[in-house]
């Protein structure tokens, strides 16, 4: 999902961990107890939360510049205003995100550090270009509802803090997508040429969408212990299937074609079988070689560099009021 | 000039009168004015608040988790301090 790049192998080894404490650990995650900040936790079980919840944060971050490319060019007033609404949102789960993370000892700057200098990922489906405001409908419905899928587990994660800015989060994740498939809604009973527009961000977003939910189960080497410490919920095949068994029919409500020739409902399973997925894109653009990649960073490292001053001032203005009074003490 | 790290602050919404201050996470802030504005735009976008409390995370004195037993043991073994310890006759009925 948010953090499809796990599988990435950790370059530092793991020292061994005490048996007792890890046990301890281990019956508390059963009981479905959560772990709090300053809680003892195995140093695997703490880097993997750092690297998933910053990934996420970053794809908050990052994932602000696809809609922000239509905010100057939404069509009306309340389609700009709803549109302004969201990216904000956008900005507040990646603060909400990189707070928690820190609860585990690192620090912002680190994590913008990790961000800016391309070490740590991001949701490989903010690489692709938005192309037309039907985008905008299209990331609304498909990414945010996959997003969903992936967050409403997370909401029971584990770790405490992580599980509280889920909750958070998607309280107004929900809105995302109700307002994108408003969008597809007003196209598809639109013109001909909205339509048009409509089928063809369907067409561009659709198996991105499903890469969002990261490689295949037999594939994500770190599942495992992500489920078995309860930092996961459900495989990544499970939560794709859940996703498109609910997406396909709101598909077809929209009179819009699922851009799939293999797509079939299985009666006996109840279940949308999908055909395969181009995984060697998927690598490509997780690897930083998509559409975009080159363009978001170069945006995100230039708004980094463009809004120095302003930090630079705030600093300034908070020790030069502090002065007076510590002069006094 | 160089960048210095903006305090980190904690956040406390109340969302109506009659409930306490409850916490709901943190935030970064060079000065207290700027605390409350971030936290009013991170964490109050729907109407959920009537009131914000931000607080230096440095000011905050914690309990040490892995000091619980030794800090939390006496009231664990004073099960006298609970109205279930104490029989109320069947005669007598709701106390």
């Amino acid at each position: 999902m948010y953090a499809q790049a796990l599988n990435a192998t950790d370059p530092t080894p793991f020292q061994a961990e005490d048996p007792v404490k890890l046990a301890a650990f281990q019956a508390r995650i059963d009981a479905e107890e959560k772990i709090e900040p300053n809680d003892w936790m195995p140093e695997q079980y703490r880097r993997t939360l750092i690297r998933q919840i910053s990934q996420h944060a970053h794809s908050e971050i990052i994932g602000m510049q696809p809609e922000g490319n239509w905010v100057t060019r939404a069509p009306t007033l309340k389609r700009k205003a709803q549109l302004l609404a969201k990216i904000q949102d956008e900005a507040g789960h990646g603060l909400y995100l990189y707070a928690a993370a820190e609860t585990l000892g690192v620090t912002r700057e680190e994590l913008y550090e990790q961000l800016l200098s391309g070490r740590a990922k991001y949701s490989s489906i903010f690489n692709y270009p938005t192309l037309t405001y039907a985008d905008m409908g299209a990331i609304g419905w498909l990414v945010d509802g996959a997003a969903i899928m992936n967050q409403i587990p997370l909401c029971r994660c584990s770790y405490g803090p992580y599980a509280r800015a889920m909750i958070l989060i998607c309280k107004e994740e929900s809105f995302h997508q109700r307002q994108g498939y408003d969008i597809m809604i007003a196209m598809c009973r639109g013109t001909p040429a909205q339509r048009e527009m409509a089928q063809d961000a369907l067409n561009r977003f659709w198996w991105p969408s499903l890469m969002m939910f990261g490689p295949h189960d037999s594939n994500s080497t770190h599942s495992e212990l992500s489920m078995k410490w309860k930092i996961k919920r459900f495989s990544n095949d499970g939560l794709r299937q859940k996703f498109i068994d609910a997406t396909v029919p709101q598909a077809q409500y929209l009179g819009l074609a699922v851009p799939d020739p293999d797509l079939r409902f299985n009666a006996a399973t109840g279940h949308w079988e999908h055909g395969p997925i181009d995984w060697d894109e998927f690598k490509r653009v997780l690897a930083g070689d998509g559409p975009c990649n080159r363009q978001r960073m170069k945006h995100r490292r230039q708004a980094e560099a463009d809004g120095a001053w302003v930090r630079e001032a705030a600093a300034a203005y908070a020790v030069k009021r502090r002065a007076p009074a510590e002069r006094a003490a | 000039m160089t960048e210095s790290p903006a305090p980190l602050w904690e956040v406390f919404i109340r969302p109506r009168n009659g409930l306490a201050h409850r916490h709901v996470g943190s935030l970064h802030a060079h000065d207290a004015k700027m605390a409350l504005l971030s936290a009013r735009d991170i964490y109050t976008r729907r109407g959920e608040t009537l009131s914000i409390w931000v607080v230096p995370s440095s000011a905050i004195v914690a309990s040490d988790p892995s000091e619980k037993e030794m800090m939390f043991e006496p009231t664990g073994s004073k099960i006298y301090r609970h109205p279930t310890f104490y029989e109320v006759p069947d005669e007598v009925g709701h106390m």
